[in-house]
């Protein structure tokens, strides 16, 4: 685990910096001040505000996190009182979901290369793009103003009746949060699909384009399609709630199912928001560090699009105990199924990717390696809560906590982070430490089973979630959770540390120090404001390593 | 057995062992392709590592036969687990014809358990053991669920509405009872127990403090008292039909339509009296929305349902043997 890695030696010799320069002029230095940044419409400064404040909100969750973990220590609930642990899991959910896993990697990676890997000099809109950014932090601020007027104690779901007539927390105050920033996410899908559409260089045909730009279209779908539909659901909340509207209170006429229904027909499909970025970061990785075309292209390629469109189906899997008739509980059961394959197909291709490749060990594959390992975890995990007859134990237990944060965490934060990592030295122009970085790896990995596995044996147990006291039969299991949760916890902190160091004192990068294929590759690193001295053009398939050994020999 | 019960939860009901056993092939089927695709990428990453900094990989571009091969096993065995799944879930949801019947009242934050026979619980429920018994549930204010880990069963409690679930039990014990519903700020102290007894032990139970009388006999008292008897009872000039029979017959409404006097009807005919007007009678009746609790609403649905069962109402105590709910019944699922 040397932290040094030169091009002498010989096993994963690929980092080239010995004797790289920075360009003279770049993004990050053609202009300088405040103004510069916070009026900007490039998309990589965009990217880099994005990264900024979804970073400050991961912390921000993961500080929850961490205060649920502790309380979770002993099972007499003595930490905090039970409002202040309602609150604690709820701001953790409301943060993480909204304010980091839904823009995570879009917002960052997908910001930064979605024009750089078409060969665009930017998005298609770029004020458009700042104006998201604004939006997200109009959104966060109204986020953070519900947890310093007292926070929110309805948990991410902010289920009616409860939510709308009975929490006496800052339930509007967060809920005008996740509507703001929804549009945020509207405008982000939209830029995409429109660069995507138009902007493709020269010979950048469809079936060239990296499977992280087919992965980004799948999310962009999603993102247009579906977060209306949660903006409109919080708005009858907020008529409910403040008009006394009856929409979803039975006692004043409505529903309370019904508030299930709409929330969900987004927010199912937002795990697909959260994981397709996460796989298409998956695919570059796998190719550029196999240096081979990834297995069975199409097929990867539709697999996204097949899961975005079959998410749309499923949202009434989370309503098989909420009085569904046993029928349409059928029909959700057996989609929710489908959606289980083009998830194995895209697991068994990156597999097959890996044979006969010439495969290194650089930090941003050991996270794909993490990725998959864990995202099949939480993959064949949601077998079990499709299947009806379990998930009728298992729903709202321990079991599907261990199972979303699998993969939300273990899939889509595994994934950004990897990303982060591989694209690093295109961001910033440097290196991150190779040594640390692999040993965060590893520490992100270990803390992570070691704090969701034991939690699918609580849930089985029977350990509901959302439960600020416990019986003392479960409190072994969640020792380990929250040592594992304190693990976890500095296998972030690392990332930040080195990455920060990094951005002034890591070594030069040079344009492509992964010897990687892929336009952004073929620029200087930082990029040019409008990224591509001259444009290119496209002649060959996405990672075709064969034809560079020709001209590298 | 103690520390196998740390790490497995305790087989209690008869659905119970069907539902392991699944969970069992989906631990087992999972686990053979966890380990398979970990084993395959742990031999390729050894086996293709990168031995020289210019090398690259093979262009293998892919295979449409084994693309078919892992689009088709995945789906072959992702409908095995749905067929298996749904049967076992159809066991879980549909109760036998005869069933003891409880009812449950979610509310911020205790469950209130009601017997039949009028013996009333918080937090605890006692049940007999081979029995097949039937919760009746619905909620006073926001959502709960009741969750009985043992049984391996779950259903939420919906304020406005009935719901059910059902369990045999087949082992004596005390066992969690949970809810697993998030409800606000005392959910996880909305925890109580589930006592599976022998029939004898549970006759005596029923048999032990019991005052106010049946719950139909309760459902009686308040019919009288809050002054129903004046509208529904039968002779001259009544104005209100009258309720012997009704429970559990078709009613055609003043708009032609018809419908099954089940639970939720009678409970909706007391709290919006107007929804459903019975044909040819006026929309003259008030509502009790806001005077009624969900239990008082479950005595008199008791009550009502009582007048329609031959035996009339169950005998003071319970002391008989329970009765079974005959009646094509309330439809709680919808």
């Amino acid at each position: 685990m040397s932290p040094d890695i030169t091009p002498t030696s010989t096993a994963s010799a690929t980092v080239r910096s010995a004797g790289a320069v920075m360009p003279a002029r770049h993004y990050l230095n053609e202009q300088g001040g405040w103004a510069s940044w916070l009026l900007t419409t490039d998309h990589k400064r965009i990217a880099l505000l994005y990264l900024f404040s979804i970073t400050a909100f991961f912390f921000l969750g993961g500080f929850f996190a961490l205060l649920v973990r502790l309380e979770l220590l002993t099972p007499g609930g003595d930490l905090m009182t039970s409002d202040v642990y309602n609150r604690a899991f709820t701001m953790h959910g409301v943060i993480m979901v909204f304010f980091f896993l839904v823009p995570s990697i879009p917002a960052t990676l997908g910001n930064f290369l979605v024009p750089l890997m078409v060969g665009a000099k930017d998005l298609a809109f770029p004020k458009i793009n700042l104006l998201s950014w604004y939006l997200y932090v109009i959104g966060g601020a109204f986020a953070i103003a519900a947890m310093i007027g007292g926070g929110v104690d309805t948990g991410w779901t902010f289920y009616t009746p409860y939510s709308s007539m009975a929490s006496n927390s800052k339930v509007l105050t967060g809920a005008i949060g996740v509507f703001v920033s929804g549009f945020s996410s509207i405008l982000t899908g939209l830029n995409f699909i429109v660069t995507i559409h138009r902007m493709r260089a020269p010979g950048l045909t469809w079936f060239r384009l990296p499977l992280f730009i087919w992965a980004h279209y799948a999310t962009s779908l999603i993102m247009i399609l579906g977060t209306p539909v949660v903006a409109i659901t919080i708005l009858l909340l907020a008529f409910e709630r403040v008009l006394r509207v009856g929409i979803f209170d039975p006692t004043i006429g409505g529903d309370p199912v019904l508030f299930q229904h709409l929330f969900w027909f987004y927010s199912h499909p937002a795990v697909y928001i959260m994981v397709l970025p996460g796989m298409g970061v998956i695919s570059e990785l796998v190719a550029g560090f196999a240096r081979k075309n990834i297995f069975g292209y199409s097929f990867v390629a539709f697999s996204s699009l097949a899961i975005a469109i079959l998410g749309f189906l499923v949202w009434g899997h989370h309503l098989f105990v909420a009085g569904e008739t046993p029928y349409s509980a059928l029909v959700f059961s057996i989609i929710s199924y489908m959606v289980a394959v083009p998830s194995a197909i895209k697991v068994f291709n990156w597999t097959a990717t890996f044979y006969k490749g010439s495969i290194s060990y650089e930090t941003p594959m050991l996270y794909a390696f993490g990725f998959v390992g864990l995202f099949l975890v939480g993959g064949l995990t949601g077998l079990f809560v499709a299947a009806i007859g379990v998930d009728i134990h298992v729903h709202d237990t321990y079991f599907v906590v261990a199972h979303f944060h699998y993969i939300m965490v273990g899939g889509t934060l595994m994934a950004y982070l990897g990303g982060l990592h591989f694209w690093w030295p295109k961001i910033t122009g440097r290196l991150y430490p190779e040594g640390w970085a692999k040993l965060s790896a590893l520490i992100v990995f270990v803390g992570f089973n070691l704090t969701f596995f034991p939690q699918f044996i609580l849930g089985y147990l029977g350990m509901p979630r959302r439960y600020h006291a416990y019986p003392d039969e479960f409190q072994v299991l969640n020792v380990m959770s929250t040592a594992g949760a304190s693990i976890l916890a500095l296998g972030y902190l690392l990332p930040m540390v080195y990455f920060t160091w990094s951005w002034k004192k890591g070594k030069i990068a040079g344009d492509n120090p992964f010897r990687a294929k892929g336009l952004e590759w073929e620029t200087t690193s930082p990029p040019p404001t409008f990224n591509f001295d001259r444009p290119p053009v496209v002649t060959e398939a996405t990672h075709s390593y064969a034809h560079q050994e020709a001209r590298v020999v | 057995m103690e520390s196998a019960r740390a790490l497995f939860p305790v087989q209690a009901s008869t659905v119970a062992p069907r539902v392991d056993n699944l969970y069992f092939f989906l631990v087992a089927v999972s686990a053979f392709f966890a380990v398979l695709v970990t084993v395959l990428i742990i031999v390729f990453a050894v086996k293709y590592r990168r031995r020289h900094v210019d090398e690259v990989g093979a262009p293998i571009h892919g295979s449409l036969a084994l693309e078919l091969v892992w689009t088709g096993i995945p789906f072959i065995l992702a409908m095995v687990m749905f067929v298996w799944g749904a049967s076992v879930y159809f066991a879980i949801v549909r109760p036998p014809a005869e069933t003891l019947d409880i009812y449950a009242v979610g509310k911020q934050w205790m469950w209130k358990f009601q017997h039949r026979g009028g013996q009333r619980e918080i937090n605890e429920l006692h049940v007999p053991i081979d029995t097949p018994v039937r919760i009746i549930l619905t909620s006073e204010d926001v959502l709960h669920d009741l969750y009985l880990p043992a049984f391996r069963v779950k259903m939420d409690a919906i304020p406005g509405r009935y719901t059910q679930l059902w369990f045999n039990a087949t082992r004596a014990g005390t066992y969690h009872l949970f809810c697993a519903e998030y409800c606000g700020t005392k959910h996880s102290g909305m925890h109580g127990s589930v006592v599976v007894m022998p029939q004898n032990e549970y006759q005596a139970w029923l048999g032990g403090g019991v005052t106010e009388g049946t719950l139909a006999q309760q459902g009686e008292k308040l019919f009288t008292d809050l002054v129903c008897v004046t509208c529904h009872s039968a002779g001259s000039g009544q104005r209100g039909p009258e309720l012997t029979g009704v429970f559990g017959s078709t009613v055609e409404l003043a708009n032609g339509e018809r419908v099954t006097a089940d639970a939720e009807y009678i409970r909706e005919s007391i709290l919006n009296p107007t929804a459903k007007i019975v044909a040819g009678f006026p929309p003259i009746m008030p509502t009790f929305q806001g005077q009624v609790s969900e239990e008082q609403l479950l005595a008199l649905t008791e009550y009502i349902r009582s007048l329609s069962s031959s035996g009339g109402t169950a005998p003071a105590g319970g002391a008989a043997a329970p009765q079974p709910a005959t009646q094509p019944d309330a439809q709680p699922q919808r």
